[in-house]
Protein backbone atom coordinates (compact mmCIF):
# COMPACT_ATOMS: atom_id res chain seq x y z
CA UNK A 1 0.00 0.00 0.00
CA UNK A 2 1.33 3.50 -0.47
CA UNK A 3 1.90 5.80 1.85
CA UNK A 4 1.76 8.71 0.11
CA UNK A 5 -0.66 9.78 -2.98
CA UNK A 6 0.22 11.95 -5.78
CA UNK A 7 -2.16 14.52 -4.47
CA UNK A 8 -0.42 14.90 -0.98
CA UNK A 9 2.88 15.13 -2.94
CA UNK A 10 1.66 18.13 -5.15
CA UNK A 11 -0.19 19.45 -1.70
CA UNK A 12 3.05 19.30 0.02
CA UNK A 13 5.09 20.88 -2.94
CA UNK A 14 2.89 23.56 -2.43
CA UNK A 15 3.63 24.15 1.32
CA UNK A 16 7.17 23.79 0.75
CA UNK A 17 6.58 26.44 -2.38
CA UNK A 18 8.69 24.25 -4.68
CA UNK A 19 6.94 24.05 -8.86
CA UNK A 20 7.23 20.25 -9.70
CA UNK A 21 5.80 19.05 -12.55
CA UNK A 22 3.74 15.86 -13.04
CA UNK A 23 7.25 13.55 -14.08
CA UNK A 24 8.97 15.05 -10.30
CA UNK A 25 5.39 14.25 -8.82
CA UNK A 26 5.52 10.50 -9.45
CA UNK A 27 9.23 10.23 -8.42
CA UNK A 28 8.85 12.29 -5.18
CA UNK A 29 5.61 9.75 -4.58
CA UNK A 30 7.91 6.71 -5.00
CA UNK A 31 10.84 7.67 -3.51
CA UNK A 32 8.81 9.59 -0.55
CA UNK A 33 7.08 6.39 0.16
CA UNK A 34 10.28 4.39 0.55
CA UNK A 35 11.78 6.91 3.02
CA UNK A 36 8.79 7.03 5.09
CA UNK A 37 8.38 3.25 4.73
CA UNK A 38 12.13 3.15 5.98
CA UNK A 39 11.27 5.77 8.49
CA UNK A 40 8.34 4.32 10.21
CA UNK A 41 10.85 1.82 11.31
CA UNK A 42 10.96 3.73 14.54
CA UNK A 43 7.16 3.13 15.37
CA UNK A 44 8.19 0.07 16.28
CA UNK A 45 9.45 1.60 19.50
CA UNK A 46 7.16 2.45 22.55
CA UNK A 47 7.88 6.29 23.42
CA UNK A 48 4.22 6.62 25.51
CA UNK A 49 6.50 8.08 28.68
CA UNK A 50 9.57 8.96 27.16
CA UNK A 51 10.19 13.15 26.47
CA UNK A 52 10.83 14.58 23.56
CA UNK A 53 14.28 16.24 22.54
CA UNK A 54 14.67 19.29 20.72
CA UNK A 55 18.13 20.09 22.44
CA UNK A 56 20.88 18.47 23.45
CA UNK A 57 22.17 20.52 26.11
CA UNK A 58 20.04 21.84 29.39
CA UNK A 59 20.19 25.10 28.49
CA UNK A 60 16.98 27.58 29.24
CA UNK A 61 15.75 31.17 28.19
CA UNK A 62 19.42 32.67 26.84
CA UNK A 63 18.55 36.03 26.81
CA UNK A 64 20.96 39.40 26.66
CA UNK A 65 20.78 42.56 27.68
CA UNK A 66 18.07 45.13 25.66
CA UNK A 67 20.53 46.91 24.26
CA UNK A 68 19.86 48.42 21.24
CA UNK A 69 22.90 48.41 18.04
CA UNK A 70 22.88 50.13 14.40
CA UNK A 71 21.83 48.14 11.66
CA UNK A 72 23.17 47.14 8.47
CA UNK A 73 23.50 50.09 6.19
CA UNK A 74 21.02 50.30 3.73
CA UNK A 75 23.55 50.18 0.87
CA UNK A 76 25.38 46.80 2.54
CA UNK A 77 21.87 45.14 2.59
CA UNK A 78 20.80 45.87 -0.88
CA UNK A 79 24.19 44.48 -2.48
CA UNK A 80 23.14 40.73 -3.32
CA UNK A 81 19.51 41.57 -3.99
CA UNK A 82 18.25 40.32 -7.21
CA UNK A 83 15.88 43.59 -8.07
CA UNK A 84 15.83 47.01 -5.85
CA UNK A 85 14.62 50.58 -6.54
CA UNK A 86 15.25 53.78 -4.76
CA UNK A 87 16.28 51.33 -1.62
CA UNK A 88 13.31 49.47 -1.66
CA UNK A 89 13.42 45.49 -3.04
CA UNK A 90 11.20 44.94 -6.04
CA UNK A 91 9.10 41.80 -6.48
CA UNK A 92 6.21 41.11 -8.86
CA UNK A 93 2.67 41.98 -8.44
CA UNK A 94 1.66 39.93 -5.16
CA UNK A 95 -2.19 39.55 -6.96
CA UNK A 96 -1.42 39.00 -10.25
CA UNK A 97 -3.32 40.74 -12.86
CA UNK B 1 53.74 12.80 -7.76
CA UNK B 2 53.75 12.41 -4.02
CA UNK B 3 52.23 14.85 -2.00
CA UNK B 4 55.86 16.14 -0.31
CA UNK B 5 56.27 20.26 0.72
CA UNK B 6 55.89 22.34 3.31
CA UNK B 7 52.73 20.98 4.47
CA UNK B 8 54.01 17.87 5.39
CA UNK B 9 54.98 19.35 8.67
CA UNK B 10 52.60 20.09 11.05
CA UNK B 11 51.22 23.70 12.73
CA UNK B 12 53.93 24.36 15.56
CA UNK B 13 56.55 22.97 13.06
CA UNK B 14 55.75 25.78 10.40
CA UNK B 15 55.06 28.12 13.09
CA UNK B 16 59.09 27.52 14.59
CA UNK B 17 60.13 27.75 11.17
CA UNK B 18 58.37 31.03 10.48
CA UNK B 19 59.92 32.19 14.24
CA UNK B 20 62.81 31.70 13.26
CA UNK B 21 62.53 33.60 9.99
CA UNK B 22 63.34 30.29 7.91
CA UNK B 23 60.22 30.84 5.26
CA UNK B 24 57.94 34.22 5.30
CA UNK B 25 54.33 33.71 5.60
CA UNK B 26 54.29 34.49 1.75
CA UNK B 27 56.09 31.26 1.36
CA UNK B 28 53.51 29.27 2.77
CA UNK B 29 50.75 31.18 0.79
CA UNK B 30 53.21 30.24 -2.33
CA UNK B 31 52.73 26.69 -1.37
CA UNK B 32 49.29 26.59 -1.30
CA UNK B 33 48.69 28.23 -4.60
CA UNK B 34 51.59 26.57 -6.38
CA UNK B 35 50.03 23.01 -5.23
CA UNK B 36 46.38 23.71 -6.17
CA UNK B 37 47.28 24.85 -9.26
CA UNK B 38 49.00 21.43 -10.00
CA UNK B 39 46.45 19.09 -8.47
CA UNK B 40 43.28 20.88 -8.17
CA UNK B 41 41.84 20.24 -11.73
CA UNK B 42 41.97 16.69 -10.39
CA UNK B 43 40.70 16.86 -6.98
CA UNK B 44 38.64 19.72 -7.82
CA UNK B 45 38.34 20.55 -4.26
CA UNK B 46 37.89 24.79 -4.54
CA UNK B 47 35.16 26.10 -5.55
CA UNK B 48 36.47 29.90 -4.93
CA UNK B 49 40.38 31.14 -4.77
CA UNK B 50 40.93 34.10 -2.88
CA UNK B 51 44.41 34.65 -3.85
CA UNK B 52 44.95 38.36 -4.22
CA UNK B 53 43.59 38.55 -0.42
CA UNK B 54 46.00 35.91 0.38
CA UNK B 55 49.06 37.27 -1.10
CA UNK B 56 48.27 40.89 -0.28
CA UNK B 57 48.03 39.78 3.97
CA UNK B 58 50.90 37.69 3.78
CA UNK B 59 53.03 40.42 2.21
CA UNK B 60 51.91 42.23 5.23
CA UNK B 61 53.05 39.56 7.70
CA UNK B 62 56.33 39.12 5.99
CA UNK B 63 58.86 39.95 8.35
CA UNK B 64 56.72 40.13 11.42
CA UNK B 65 56.97 37.88 14.21
CA UNK B 66 54.18 35.36 14.50
CA UNK B 67 51.94 36.44 16.69
CA UNK B 68 50.25 33.24 18.10
CA UNK B 69 50.29 29.73 16.70
CA UNK B 70 48.20 30.00 13.70
CA UNK B 71 49.36 33.55 12.67
CA UNK B 72 50.29 33.11 9.39
CA UNK B 73 49.13 29.77 8.37
CA UNK B 74 46.43 29.12 5.06
CA UNK B 75 43.30 27.79 5.69
CA UNK B 76 40.39 26.43 3.90
CA UNK B 77 36.87 26.90 4.46
CA UNK B 78 33.64 24.98 3.62
CA UNK B 79 31.80 27.24 1.48
CA UNK B 80 28.72 27.30 3.52
CA UNK B 81 30.21 29.03 6.08
CA UNK B 82 30.14 33.16 5.58
CA UNK B 83 33.16 34.95 4.60
CA UNK B 84 32.67 38.81 4.13
CA UNK B 85 32.52 39.60 0.24
CA UNK B 86 33.94 36.59 -0.42
CA UNK B 87 31.59 34.68 -2.47
CA UNK B 88 29.62 31.69 -0.30
CA UNK B 89 27.35 29.53 -2.27
CA UNK B 90 26.98 26.08 0.08
CA UNK B 91 27.68 24.68 -4.01
CA UNK B 92 23.99 25.57 -5.05
CA UNK B 93 22.77 27.26 -7.77
CA UNK B 94 20.26 29.27 -5.37
CA UNK B 95 23.62 31.18 -3.82
CA UNK B 96 25.86 30.84 -7.12
CA UNK B 97 26.13 34.89 -6.60
CA UNK B 98 26.28 35.57 -3.09
CA UNK B 99 28.49 38.14 -1.47
CA UNK B 100 28.52 37.93 2.14
CA UNK B 101 28.17 41.25 3.86
CA UNK B 102 29.58 40.07 7.32
CA UNK B 103 31.93 37.14 8.36
CA UNK B 104 30.85 33.91 10.16
CA UNK B 105 31.90 33.95 14.32
CA UNK B 106 34.97 31.24 13.37
CA UNK B 107 35.94 33.74 10.25
CA UNK B 108 36.34 36.29 12.79
CA UNK B 109 38.31 33.90 15.31
CA UNK B 110 40.32 32.91 12.36
CA UNK B 111 41.23 36.28 11.34
CA UNK B 112 42.15 37.29 15.34
CA UNK B 113 44.32 34.24 15.02
CA UNK B 114 46.12 35.34 12.05
CA UNK B 115 45.20 32.34 9.95
CA UNK B 116 45.20 33.21 5.58
CA UNK B 117 42.15 32.24 3.85
CA UNK B 118 42.98 30.67 0.70
CA UNK B 119 39.47 29.94 -0.64
CA UNK B 120 35.73 28.09 -0.73
CA UNK B 121 35.88 24.70 -0.36
CA UNK B 122 33.44 22.30 -1.91
CA UNK B 123 30.23 20.07 -0.37
CA UNK B 124 27.47 18.82 -1.46
CA UNK B 125 24.43 20.86 -1.64
CA UNK B 126 23.65 22.68 1.33
CA UNK B 127 25.92 19.89 3.29
CA UNK B 128 22.75 17.61 2.52
CA UNK B 129 24.91 14.36 0.88
CA UNK B 130 28.10 12.11 1.64
CA UNK B 131 29.76 12.12 -1.47
CA UNK B 132 29.97 15.61 -2.90
CA UNK B 133 28.48 14.41 -5.91
CA UNK B 134 25.21 16.60 -5.01
CA UNK B 135 27.54 20.10 -5.88
CA UNK B 136 26.06 21.80 -8.12
CA UNK B 137 29.50 22.60 -9.54
CA UNK B 138 31.72 20.09 -9.38
CA UNK B 139 32.56 16.46 -8.07
CA UNK B 140 35.93 16.38 -5.82
CA UNK B 141 37.63 13.28 -6.14
CA UNK B 142 39.67 11.10 -3.69
CA UNK B 143 43.11 12.51 -3.60
CA UNK B 144 43.58 8.27 -2.45
CA UNK B 145 41.93 6.93 -5.84
CA UNK B 146 40.31 9.73 -8.23
CA UNK B 147 37.89 6.93 -9.20
CA UNK B 148 36.39 7.41 -5.86
CA UNK B 149 34.52 10.34 -3.33
CA UNK B 150 36.21 12.09 -1.00
CA UNK B 151 33.07 11.55 1.07
CA UNK B 152 30.75 14.24 2.22
CA UNK B 153 29.35 16.72 2.48
CA UNK B 154 33.04 18.29 4.17
CA UNK B 155 34.37 16.21 0.64
CA UNK B 156 36.24 19.74 -0.24
CA UNK B 157 37.75 20.41 2.94
CA UNK B 158 39.13 16.95 3.62
CA UNK B 159 40.46 16.40 -0.10
CA UNK B 160 42.09 20.08 -0.01
CA UNK B 161 44.14 18.78 3.29
CA UNK B 162 44.95 15.12 2.08
CA UNK B 163 46.43 16.62 -1.23
CA UNK B 164 48.70 18.80 0.58
CA UNK B 165 46.89 22.25 -0.63
CA UNK B 166 46.24 23.64 2.55
CA UNK B 167 47.35 22.63 6.20
CA UNK B 168 43.81 22.28 7.24
CA UNK B 169 40.47 23.41 6.77
CA UNK B 170 37.21 24.34 8.81
CA UNK B 171 34.15 21.70 7.74
CA UNK B 172 30.57 21.26 9.34
CA UNK B 173 29.15 18.14 10.20
CA UNK B 174 25.40 17.71 11.08
CA UNK B 175 25.38 13.80 10.44
CA UNK B 176 29.19 12.82 10.12
CA UNK B 177 29.73 15.43 7.23
CA UNK B 178 33.39 16.14 9.10
CA UNK B 179 34.22 12.80 9.92
CA UNK B 180 33.24 10.67 7.17
CA UNK B 181 35.04 12.52 4.34
CA UNK B 182 38.04 12.79 7.15
CA UNK B 183 37.94 9.05 7.23
CA UNK B 184 37.54 8.43 3.48
CA UNK B 185 40.28 10.80 2.64
CA UNK B 186 43.08 9.81 5.85
CA UNK B 187 43.07 12.85 7.80
CA UNK B 188 41.63 14.00 11.02
CA UNK B 189 38.44 15.38 11.52
CA UNK B 190 36.33 16.75 14.58
CA UNK B 191 33.09 17.02 15.27
CA UNK B 192 32.76 19.27 18.80
CA UNK B 193 30.13 19.18 21.40
CA UNK B 194 27.07 20.62 20.27
CA UNK B 195 27.00 24.07 21.41
CA UNK B 196 31.17 24.45 21.67
CA UNK B 197 31.18 26.00 18.83
CA UNK B 198 29.15 28.96 17.18
CA UNK B 199 27.30 28.65 14.42
CA UNK B 200 26.83 32.04 13.62
CA UNK B 201 26.67 32.35 9.91
CA UNK B 202 26.90 28.61 9.06
CA UNK B 203 24.54 28.49 6.65
CA UNK B 204 21.26 26.67 8.51
CA UNK B 205 20.90 22.97 7.72
CA UNK B 206 19.23 21.31 10.53
CA UNK B 207 19.99 23.90 13.38
CA UNK B 208 20.00 21.53 16.23
CA UNK B 209 22.39 19.00 14.93
CA UNK B 210 25.37 21.03 12.94
CA UNK B 211 28.34 22.03 14.23
CA UNK B 212 31.53 24.04 12.58
CA UNK B 213 34.91 21.54 13.20
CA UNK B 214 38.78 21.08 12.58
CA UNK B 215 39.92 19.03 9.53
CA UNK B 216 43.65 18.95 9.64
CA UNK B 217 46.77 16.19 9.34
CA UNK B 218 47.62 15.59 12.78
CA UNK B 219 45.45 15.27 15.95
CA UNK B 220 47.76 17.95 17.90
CA UNK B 221 46.93 20.72 14.89
CA UNK B 222 42.96 19.74 15.43
CA UNK B 223 43.21 20.63 19.07
CA UNK B 224 44.87 23.65 18.15
CA UNK B 225 42.55 24.99 15.71
CA UNK B 226 39.45 23.72 17.92
CA UNK B 227 40.63 26.29 20.59
CA UNK B 228 40.40 29.16 18.19
CA UNK B 229 37.06 28.76 16.44
CA UNK B 230 35.82 27.46 20.45
CA UNK B 231 33.59 29.73 22.75
CA UNK B 232 30.44 31.63 23.48
CA UNK B 233 28.89 33.73 21.17
CA UNK B 234 26.17 36.07 21.99
CA UNK B 235 25.35 35.69 18.25
CA UNK B 236 24.29 31.66 18.21
CA UNK B 237 22.04 31.17 21.40
CA UNK B 238 22.97 27.82 21.72
CA UNK B 239 26.77 27.64 21.85
CA UNK B 240 27.39 26.90 25.56
CA UNK B 241 28.47 29.05 28.63
CA UNK B 242 31.77 26.74 28.88
CA UNK B 243 35.19 27.42 29.26
CA UNK B 244 37.62 26.85 26.48
CA UNK B 245 40.38 24.47 27.97
CA UNK B 246 43.80 24.10 26.07
CA UNK B 247 42.96 20.84 24.18
CA UNK B 248 46.56 20.52 23.12
CA UNK B 249 47.49 20.43 26.91
CA UNK B 250 45.74 16.56 26.95
CA UNK B 251 48.02 15.03 24.51
CA UNK B 252 49.59 13.81 26.83
CA UNK B 253 50.57 10.49 25.67
CA UNK B 254 49.41 8.36 28.70
CA UNK B 255 46.09 6.39 28.31
CA UNK B 256 47.50 4.25 31.69
CA UNK B 257 43.40 3.10 32.75
CA UNK B 258 41.33 4.78 30.13
CA UNK B 259 37.74 3.17 30.11
CA UNK B 260 36.57 2.09 26.33
CA UNK B 261 33.18 1.16 25.36
CA UNK B 262 32.92 -1.05 21.84
CA UNK B 263 29.19 -0.82 20.93
CA UNK B 264 28.78 -4.37 19.13
CA UNK B 265 26.36 -2.51 16.90
CA UNK B 266 29.09 -0.70 15.70
CA UNK B 267 31.01 -3.90 14.41
CA UNK B 268 28.07 -6.08 13.36
CA UNK B 269 25.76 -5.72 9.82
CA UNK B 270 26.37 -3.87 7.54
CA UNK B 271 30.23 -2.58 8.77
CA UNK B 272 32.69 -4.06 6.37
CA UNK B 273 35.24 -6.57 7.55
CA UNK B 274 38.32 -4.52 6.72
CA UNK B 275 36.52 -1.64 8.82
CA UNK B 276 35.74 -3.83 11.62
CA UNK B 277 39.45 -5.45 11.56
CA UNK B 278 40.70 -1.85 11.64
CA UNK B 279 38.73 -1.38 14.57
CA UNK B 280 39.97 -4.62 16.23
CA UNK B 281 43.71 -3.50 15.57
CA UNK B 282 43.25 0.08 16.52
CA UNK B 283 42.07 -1.95 20.41
CA UNK B 284 45.12 -3.76 20.53
CA UNK B 285 47.39 -0.77 20.11
CA UNK B 286 45.65 0.89 22.70
CA UNK B 287 45.32 -1.80 24.96
CA UNK B 288 48.90 -2.05 25.25
CA UNK B 289 49.63 1.64 25.81
CA UNK B 290 47.37 0.70 29.13
CA UNK B 291 43.48 1.16 28.00
CA UNK B 292 40.70 -1.40 28.84
CA UNK B 293 38.21 -2.22 26.40
CA UNK B 294 34.73 -4.01 26.46
CA UNK B 295 31.93 -4.86 24.49
CA UNK B 296 28.83 -2.95 25.18
CA UNK B 297 25.71 -2.12 23.50
CA UNK B 298 23.51 1.32 22.13
CA UNK B 299 20.26 -0.55 21.92
CA UNK B 300 18.78 1.88 20.04
CA UNK B 301 21.64 2.11 17.30
CA UNK B 302 19.21 1.08 14.66
CA UNK B 303 16.69 3.43 14.69
CA UNK B 304 19.26 6.37 14.33
CA UNK B 305 19.26 6.79 10.73
CA UNK B 306 15.32 6.80 10.39
CA UNK B 307 15.34 9.52 13.51
CA UNK B 308 17.98 11.51 11.46
CA UNK B 309 16.34 11.76 8.52
CA UNK B 310 12.77 12.35 10.39
CA UNK B 311 14.74 15.57 11.92
CA UNK B 312 17.19 16.67 10.09
CA UNK B 313 14.84 16.87 6.86
CA UNK B 314 12.45 18.65 9.22
CA UNK B 315 14.85 21.36 10.31
CA UNK B 316 16.07 22.21 6.69
CA UNK B 317 12.33 22.77 5.13
CA UNK B 318 12.39 25.28 7.89
CA UNK B 319 16.03 26.81 7.35
CA UNK B 320 15.79 27.16 3.44
CA UNK B 321 12.34 28.67 3.79
CA UNK B 322 14.53 31.26 3.91
CA UNK B 323 15.93 30.99 0.11
CA UNK B 324 12.61 32.65 -1.86
CA UNK B 325 14.63 34.70 -5.01
CA UNK B 326 13.61 37.80 -2.99
CA UNK B 327 16.09 39.26 -0.56
CA UNK B 328 19.44 37.49 -2.13
CA UNK B 329 20.34 34.89 -3.93
CA UNK B 330 19.04 33.32 -7.15
CA UNK B 331 15.59 34.46 -8.60
CA UNK B 332 13.85 33.12 -11.31
CA UNK B 333 12.98 35.11 -14.45
CA UNK B 334 9.87 32.93 -15.15
CA UNK B 335 7.38 34.47 -12.73
CA UNK B 336 4.49 37.27 -12.96
CA UNK B 337 3.37 36.95 -9.16
CA UNK B 338 4.99 36.42 -6.40
CA UNK B 339 3.51 33.61 -5.62
CA UNK B 340 5.24 32.14 -8.95
CA UNK B 341 8.53 34.01 -7.84
CA UNK B 342 9.00 31.58 -5.03
CA UNK B 343 8.17 28.13 -6.56
CA UNK B 344 10.11 28.85 -9.55
CA UNK B 345 13.28 30.18 -7.83
CA UNK B 346 13.32 27.46 -5.81
CA UNK B 347 12.33 24.93 -8.66
CA UNK B 348 15.18 26.15 -10.35
CA UNK B 349 17.73 27.08 -7.90
CA UNK B 350 17.76 23.78 -5.57
CA UNK B 351 19.13 20.55 -6.64
CA UNK B 352 17.76 17.47 -6.54
CA UNK B 353 18.31 16.23 -3.11
CA UNK B 354 17.72 19.69 -1.46
CA UNK B 355 14.43 19.18 -2.59
CA UNK B 356 13.69 15.61 -1.81
CA UNK B 357 14.65 16.36 1.80
CA UNK B 358 12.46 19.55 1.64
CA UNK B 359 9.55 17.69 0.50
CA UNK B 360 10.24 15.16 3.12
CA UNK B 361 10.55 17.13 5.80
CA UNK B 362 7.65 19.26 5.06
CA UNK B 363 5.42 16.27 4.99
CA UNK B 364 7.00 15.40 8.11
CA UNK B 365 5.84 18.76 9.62
CA UNK B 366 2.44 19.03 8.15
CA UNK B 367 -0.62 18.99 9.78
CA UNK B 368 -2.17 14.93 10.75
CA UNK B 369 1.80 14.01 10.44
CA UNK B 370 3.34 15.94 12.70
CA UNK B 371 2.89 13.89 15.86
CA UNK B 372 3.30 10.22 13.99
CA UNK B 373 7.02 11.49 12.45
CA UNK B 374 8.25 14.55 13.61
CA UNK B 375 7.01 14.23 17.47
CA UNK B 376 7.60 10.30 17.51
CA UNK B 377 11.00 11.20 15.85
CA UNK B 378 12.55 13.62 18.79
CA UNK B 379 11.14 11.24 21.54
CA UNK B 380 13.12 8.01 19.98
CA UNK B 381 16.30 11.38 20.27
CA UNK B 382 15.87 10.99 23.63
CA UNK B 383 16.27 7.07 23.69
CA UNK B 384 19.17 7.78 21.72
CA UNK B 385 21.16 9.79 23.76
CA UNK B 386 20.38 8.18 26.99
CA UNK B 387 22.16 5.18 25.14
CA UNK B 388 25.30 7.10 24.94
CA UNK B 389 24.41 8.71 28.99
CA UNK B 390 24.59 5.14 30.30
CA UNK B 391 27.40 4.05 28.53
CA UNK B 392 29.35 7.05 29.51
CA UNK B 393 28.71 6.52 33.49
CA UNK B 394 30.87 3.51 33.05
CA UNK B 395 33.52 4.39 30.29
CA UNK B 396 35.72 7.36 29.27
CA UNK B 397 35.05 6.69 25.59
CA UNK B 398 33.28 4.78 22.92
CA UNK B 399 35.16 3.35 19.80
CA UNK B 400 34.08 2.02 16.60
CA UNK B 401 34.81 2.38 12.96
CA UNK B 402 33.89 5.68 11.18
CA UNK B 403 32.09 4.54 8.33
CA UNK B 404 31.07 1.31 7.24
CA UNK B 405 33.34 0.55 4.03
CA UNK B 406 36.49 2.43 2.75
CA UNK B 407 35.51 5.55 0.11
CA UNK B 408 32.58 3.96 -2.59
CA UNK B 409 33.25 4.70 -6.48
CA UNK B 410 31.65 7.98 -8.07
CA UNK B 411 28.18 7.28 -9.50
CA UNK B 412 28.22 3.97 -7.05
CA UNK B 413 25.34 5.64 -4.81
CA UNK B 414 23.53 7.99 -6.47
CA UNK B 415 20.66 6.04 -8.13
CA UNK B 416 19.19 5.27 -4.81
CA UNK B 417 18.77 7.90 -1.52
CA UNK B 418 18.54 5.40 0.96
CA UNK B 419 21.83 3.54 -0.11
CA UNK B 420 23.57 6.73 0.67
CA UNK B 421 21.91 7.17 3.49
CA UNK B 422 23.08 3.84 5.04
CA UNK B 423 26.53 5.36 4.66
CA UNK B 424 26.02 7.60 7.62
CA UNK B 425 24.82 4.87 9.97
CA UNK B 426 27.82 5.06 12.07
CA UNK B 427 28.16 9.29 12.86
CA UNK B 428 24.73 10.17 12.65
CA UNK B 429 24.14 8.92 16.64
CA UNK B 430 27.07 11.13 17.78
CA UNK B 431 24.67 14.17 16.25
CA UNK B 432 21.57 13.20 17.86
CA UNK B 433 23.18 12.88 21.16
CA UNK B 434 25.16 15.88 20.29
CA UNK B 435 28.71 14.60 21.84
CA UNK B 436 31.65 15.10 20.26
CA UNK B 437 33.95 12.62 18.19
CA UNK B 438 36.71 12.25 15.47
CA UNK B 439 37.93 10.33 13.02
CA UNK B 440 41.72 9.47 12.62
CA UNK B 441 43.33 7.50 9.96
CA UNK B 442 43.54 3.69 11.28
CA UNK B 443 44.14 1.60 8.07
CA UNK B 444 44.34 1.14 5.12
CA UNK B 445 42.14 -1.52 2.64
CA UNK B 446 42.79 -1.32 -1.37
CA UNK B 447 44.56 1.77 -1.21
CA UNK B 448 41.72 3.21 0.42
CA UNK B 449 42.16 5.07 4.42
CA UNK B 450 39.80 3.52 6.94
CA UNK B 451 38.92 6.07 10.12
CA UNK B 452 38.75 5.33 13.41
CA UNK B 453 35.74 7.24 15.52
CA UNK B 454 36.64 7.91 19.18
CA UNK B 455 33.25 9.81 20.89
CA UNK B 456 33.38 11.68 24.80
CA UNK B 457 31.14 12.80 27.26
CA UNK B 458 29.29 16.11 26.31
CA UNK B 459 32.23 19.10 26.43
CA UNK B 460 35.33 16.42 27.10
CA UNK B 461 36.73 16.90 23.77
CA UNK B 462 40.36 16.75 25.65
CA UNK B 463 39.61 12.93 26.17
CA UNK B 464 38.78 12.12 23.10
CA UNK B 465 42.11 14.13 21.39
CA UNK B 466 44.30 12.41 24.29
CA UNK B 467 43.37 8.90 23.17
CA UNK B 468 43.41 10.08 19.13
CA UNK B 469 46.54 11.18 19.96
CA UNK B 470 48.20 8.65 21.61
CA UNK B 471 46.70 5.89 18.97
CA UNK B 472 48.09 8.50 16.08
CA UNK B 473 51.59 8.42 18.19
CA UNK B 474 51.83 4.87 17.93
CA UNK B 475 50.91 4.13 14.50
CA UNK B 476 51.67 5.57 11.32
CA UNK B 477 48.99 6.11 9.00
CA UNK B 478 48.87 9.68 9.57
CA UNK B 479 52.03 9.96 7.60
CA UNK B 480 51.02 8.05 5.03
CA UNK B 481 50.62 10.23 1.49
CA UNK B 482 48.09 9.49 -1.17
CA UNK B 483 50.12 9.87 -4.68
CA UNK B 484 48.77 12.37 -7.19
Amino acid sequence: MSRITIEEVKHVANLARLAITEEEAEMYRKQMDEIIHFAELINELDTENVEPTSHVLDMKNVLREDVPKKGLPREEVLKNVPEHQDGYIKVPSIMGE
Amino acid sequence: MKVVGLFEQSATDLHELLHKKEIRVSDLVDESYKRISEVDSKVQAFLTLDEERARASAKNLDGQAPQGLLAGLPIGIKDNIVTRDLRTTCASKILGSFDPIYNATVVEKLEKAGTITIGKLNMDEFAMGSSNENSAFQKTRNPWNLETVPGGSSGGSAAAVAAGEVPFSLGSDTGGSIRQPAAFCGVVGLKPTYGRVSRFGLVAFASSLDQIGPITRTVEDNAYLLKAISGLDPMDSTSAPVDVPDFSAALTGDIKGLKIAVPKEYLGEGVSEASRQSVLDALKVLEGMGAVWEEVSLPHSKYALATYYLLSSSEASANLARFDGVRYGYRSSNADNLLDLYKNTRAEGFGDEVKRRIMLGTFALSSGYYDAYYKKAQKVRTLIKKDFDDVFSKYDVIIGPTTPTPAFKVGEKTDDPLTMYANDILTIPVNLAGVPAISVPCGFSGGLPLGLQIIGKHFDEATVYRTAHAFEQATDFHKQRPVL
